[in-house]
């Protein structure tokens, strides 16, 4: 099983973290710390894994990981997990970021990390690998986006136009309104609120 | 015209922006991530209704890019925690509004400042309110929050559950995959169990999207409430029929969970549904089928799926000939069949040389398995270099034989620059280590401990500590490695290292004038590594006699003289760099030198007497009792420092009759030397032992986990500074005549508790969820007010229960001591128990009361229970 998956910079800043099982926020960010820590101080030419540190869970779990110019993707997986499968996992969705993104870099990542989110909820969950077909993750998620759209377009301007009306508050509902000679009496209106 | 300016000439400075935004409402699009960090021009795009009224109420929340952005101008720390706690005060406000509009952006927002590590729970039931709206686009904020922020101990979950179960069956199939995907990554217990029934539907969907969710989703139904799977055996009949990949993949870890989780359902799948043949017909497709763009990765076919389902033929080969007979062919394809060149090739033939290791294969299989091994530890990649060798050590066991062959190289990769690999190559050497080579890889190993970072020290040192006892092929030889050891890596050594090394030396008692001498002139030059100077000081001490009578035919003997042999200990005695243990068995060498030495015992008197005024508590209190030894009981003097006997063999690690010997065989050591003169000395040196230790008892806790060993001797080595003596009683009473009184003042060494506290009947005092708490009672035997209770906690589920701590609360009118528990682990089946001492002082005899408070661990969530004890036995208080 994938413990949690977490990205983070050059730096150790967070670019992304999900956690597959339940840890308090105090020891998600520690996790991250300890991570970043083990990880940033590896060279470059020796291999991806890393026994776990002793916050996410003692020797059974591993930190398996890949350096991509300026981010570390970082998988805790326990030992039911095939070590160099996940390295390929890891490739497989730096690639689908790649096609999500056109070009993905990390300012994508920094301003669009529910996408990412979103992404990973195609690929992974649950801690369990879901698909691994990176066409099939592009196209459903593509597929969201549509419909996110559809109702911020034409069919979404109803409800806004009722939420704004809801938002209006207004002091009092004018009774009568004069222009020059023309006046107009306002009926009783049903409250808004 | 102007006004753009204005703004333009505002916003070169970028801290002001984010706020001049928030007070306008005014927003901006952003579409290429150029724009992500310089574009500073506003774009309006705010509805004009909302921007015209919104300025005299409530500004329009800036939006997620915005705020991002903004807490990436914050320079230092405290600035961007400034600027969250601001913009945590707008979102507050804005949920306060019950805004719809903006909720979802909100949610957005806390979900990045969760990321950063800002609290953000106060968006709980914001999230769940996004869930309960129409529109997808806050479904999926709603959920991807709820997945984020909300822990299972929530009462939200009960809403939850509403939401997900009308989500579960929505006419948008996403709506459906987002619930299913919530569910599966952190509905609870209760949840699952509401929801089973929706998932088992879904699960025989004919759309592939949902159905492989569904699967997942089940894998974590069954994970949480494993009497459910059940439910779930109809609908995997025709799971692998199944042409998506996605759902086949999926499909086959859930098969997975099952089998591992039940035998019974392991023999069903491979007695009725015949499951081998079926994954060993897609196995095949897999690798026989060309090139299908839909699934391939570098070359080969769904690499992923392939993984799976070797690691499913595992579990069913396991200790099952028929099974693992039909998937012999299929193996012996893969492994030859699988194109090694990249990672995914890799991969695969890893997964199929373990599962030819795991499953009862054919011998021509299993050493084509280890030939691949053996291939993967020459690759130049790393990373099959670090598989290799963990697979290897998961084999040496069965094969022992074949991995022999490739000692060589497994010794080579000590010498690798990449820290997983040397600690996997260290592992797998001590694994390789037996009588016939031991000498060689010890060479190798102790090479390995001189030059290795210091995390691995301690492990290297204790593997080469077990290795040297189990395989030594003289004592000698023992000796030697021991004290490599001590002079490399002596202040990594762990302490136990010490008193097995003390035990070692006194029981081969023709080393005893070799050993004295290498250790005096180990610590000649350095005395900083601690273990060394312990075993060194404490050696000098018992054998002083022969390191100066220079008797030693191995080596070249040195001249010593007494002098010299106690300027060096008391250097120790005076460094900086010695700890206080240290000091205590140097005092001590010295103590006893004054039985060996002849002339200088004038000196040795005098040493003493300076430290009966140390600030050193313990080393006061023995320089002030060897103080007492020679002014009022000198005549005892010689017989209670008298040398210690061979002390009898304590097995920690199993049996040693194991012993393979090279050829070279001891004469039997205990029997070389005559039982040291009498009873006498050893009954006085107990009651030494009790003297010196006595201060240092502490209360008993019942199954403390220290494996004292019940011989006087092992009690015996205690007396030279073994600090946390727990009060175990002596073995053999001491018969002691002249017993020097003074010496007795405020050190108890009898049992602190009596026998009267027997009859206290215990009780049961928790017991739900498989956990169960049993209290004894004794009463103590100094303070008959004092009430020592131990509790025993034991676990009969099937998974250990960890983190246990275990709090409890009295009322004003008692007090409470809880010392420390034996372990925080309560393994699972009733297979041990934690032990815990609770002191209660019950001045007034009142009923006793308790409020306690469990917090553990088990299945993989935080547990949290309160309990009240009012079943206390009258004997217990009254």
């Amino acid at each position: 099983m994938i413990k949690a998956i977490l990205i983070f910079n050059n730096h150790g800043k967070p670019r992304l973290s999900k956690f597959y099982q339940r840890y308090s926020e105090d020891t998600q960010q520690q996790i991250i710390r300890e991570t970043f820590h083990l990880v940033s101080k590896r060279d470059e030419n020796v291999c991806n894994f890393l026994e776990g540190g002793l916050l996410i869970g003692g020797s059974d779990n591993k930190l398996i990981y890949r350096h991509y110019a300026t981010l570390y993707f970082v998988f805790c997986v326990d030992s039911s997990e095939s070590e160099l499968g996940i390295l390929d996992l890891i490739q497989v969705f730096v690639e689908t970021l790649d096609k999500c993104f056109e070009n993905v870099c990390e300012l994508d990542l920094i301003f669009h990390v529910d996408k990412v989110h979103n992404i990973l909820a195609e690929m992974v969950m649950g801690g369990m690998v879901l698909e691994t077909n990176m066409n099939e993750i592009v196209t459903q998620i593509d597929a969201q986006n549509k419909l996110e759209k559809s109702e911020a377009g034409l069919a979404g301007a109803p409800a806004r136009a009722v939420s704004a009306v809801k938002n209006m508050n207004l002091p009092e509902i004018p009774r009568n309104i004069n222009i020059g000679d023309i006046s107009i009496k306002v009926p009783n209106l049903p409250t808004f609120k | 015209m102007f006004s753009s300016l204005l703004l333009t000439m505002l916003l070169k400075q970028p801290i002001f922006s984010s706020f001049f935004y928030l007070y306008t409402g005014r927003v901006r699009n952003k579409k290429n991530t150029q724009q992500y960090e310089n574009s500073m021009k506003p774009l309006g795009t705010v509805p004009v209704l909302q921007t015209s009224f919104f300025s005299q109420r409530m500004p329009a929340p800036i939006r997620l890019r915005e705020l991002i952005r903004t807490i990436r101008t914050a320079r230092t720390q405290a600035e961007e925690r400034e600027m969250i706690q601001k913009e945590c005060a707008a979102i507050r406000s804005s949920f306060r509004e019950e805004d719809n509009t903006y909720r979802c952006r909100n949610v957005a927002k806390l979900l990045y400042m969760h990321m950063l590590g800002y609290p953000a729970h106060f968006g709980q039931l914001e999230c769940l309110k996004l869930i309960a709206s129409q529109k997808f686009t806050d479904k999926r904020i709603g959920y991807l929050g709820a997945m984020l922020l909300l822990d299972e101990r929530q009462d939200v979950h009960l809403l939850m559950t509403n939401c997900i179960k009308n989500d579960l069956n929505h006419s948008t199939q996403y709506v459906q995959g987002l619930a299913l995907c919530t569910l599966g990554c952190m509905g609870s217990s209760e949840m699952c169990r509401d929801l089973a029934g929706e998932v088992e539907k879904l699960l025989k969907t004919s759309n592939s999207y949902l159905r492989k969710k569904a699967a997942l989703c089940a894998v974590h139904v069954i994970r949480k409430v494993p009497e459910l799977m059940e439910m779930f055996l109809p609908a995997t009949k025709n799971l692998l029929n199944e042409k998506n990949h996605g759902v086949l993949h999926t499909s086959v870890v859930l098969l997975t969970e099952m089998c591992e989780r039940s035998p019974d359902m392991l023999a069903h799948f491979r007695k009725n549904e015949k499951l081998v043949p079926q994954l060993v017909r897609i196995l095949k497709n897999l690798i026989m089928s060309g090139y299908s763009p839909e699934h391939d990765v570098s070359g080969i076919s769904d690499p992923f799926l392939q993984v799976r389902i070797l690691r499913l033929l595992r579990i069913l080969g396991r200790n099952d000939d028929d099974s693992s007979e039909a998937m012999n062919d299929i193996l012996a394809q893969v492994a030859t069949n699988t194109e090694t060149s990249k990672n995914v090739g890799n991969a695969i033939l890893y997964e199929t040389v373990l599962t030819i290791m795991d499953i009862k294969s054919e011998s021509g299989l299993r050493v084509l398995a280890i030939n691949i091994l053996g291939r993967f530890l020459l690759n130049n990649d790393k990373n099959i270099r670090y598989v290799a060798l963990t697979s290897l050590l998961k084999t040496v066991q069965t094969d022992h034989n074949a991995v022999q062959r490739h000692r060589s190289t497994i010794v080579d990769c000590l010498k690798d620059l990449d820290v997983s690999i040397k600690r996997r190559a260290m592992e797998l050497s001590f694994a390789l280590v037996n009588g016939n080579n031991v000498r060689g890889m010890m060479k190798e190993l102790l090479y390995f401990l001189d030059s290795c970072e210091p995390e691995f020290k301690a492990d290297c040192a204790s593997g080469i500590f077990l290795a040297a006892e189990k395989y030594a092929p003289s004592k000698r030889w023992h000796i030697d490695t021991i004290m490599r050891v001590l002079t490399t890596a002596g202040s990594y050594v762990r302490d136990d290292a010490v008193p097995n090394l003390i035990q070692l030396i006194t029981n081969s008692v023709e080393m005893h004038a070799y050993t004295v001498q290498r250790l005096y002139k180990a610590i000649l030059g350095d005395y900083s590594q601690q273990p060394l100077v312990q075993v060194a000081s404490w050696c000098i001490g018992e054998y002083g006699d022969l390191l100066v009578s220079g008797q030693c035919e191995e080596e070249e003997p040195i001249q010593v003289t007494e002098d010299e042999v106690l300027d060096i200990l008391e250097s120790v005695l005076i460094s900086n760099m010695s700890a206080s243990v240290t000091r205590g068995y140097a005092l001590t060498a010295i103590m006893k030198l004054s039985t060996r030495f002849t002339c200088t015992v004038n000196r040795i008197k005098k040493v003493v007497s300076i430290y009966g005024s140390s600030i050193d508590v313990e080393l006061q209190q023995r320089a002030v009792e060897y103080n007492a030894l020679f002014k009022k009981y000198d005549h005892m003097r010689p017989a209670l420092l008298e040398r210690m006997p061979v002390m009898e063999k304590v097995t920690t690690n199993g049996p040693t009759e194991i012993v393979q010997t090279n050829g070279e065989t001891e004469p039997a050591v205990l029997e070389t030397k005559p039982p040291p003169s009498g009873l006498q000395p050893a009954s006085q040196a107990n009651d030494l032992l009790d003297l010196l230790g006595g201060s240092d008892i502490t209360p008993v806790i019942p199954t403390a986990p220290t494996s004292k060993p019940a011989s006087a001797g092992g009690e015996l080595l205690d007396l030279l500074g073994d600090l946390n003596l727990t009060g175990s009683p002596v073995s053999a009473p001491a018969p002691q005549i002249a017993q020097p009184p003074f010496l007795l003042d405020g050190l108890t060494s009898q049992p602190l508790f009596n026998d009267i506290a027997a009859g206290i009947p215990s009780i049961t005092a928790y017991n739900k969820n498989g956990l169960k708490i049993d209290f004894t009672f004794e009463r103590s035997n100094t303070n008959p007010s004092v009430t020592v209770i131990t509790i025993q906690a034991s676990n009969s589920t099937e998974l250990d229960m960890t983190d246990f701590v275990f709090q409890a609360a009295v009322p004003k009118t008692f007090q409470l001591q809880l010392l420390s528990p034996s372990s925080s682990v309560i393994p699972a089946f009733n297979s041990g128990t934690i032990t815990q001492v609770i002191k209660v002082l019950n001045p007034q005899k009142q009923q006793l009361r308790m409020r306690i408070k469990l917090t553990y661990n088990h299945k993989g969530s935080a547990m949290q229970d309160l309990a009240e004890v009012n079943n206390f036995p009258p004997q217990s208080w009254q």
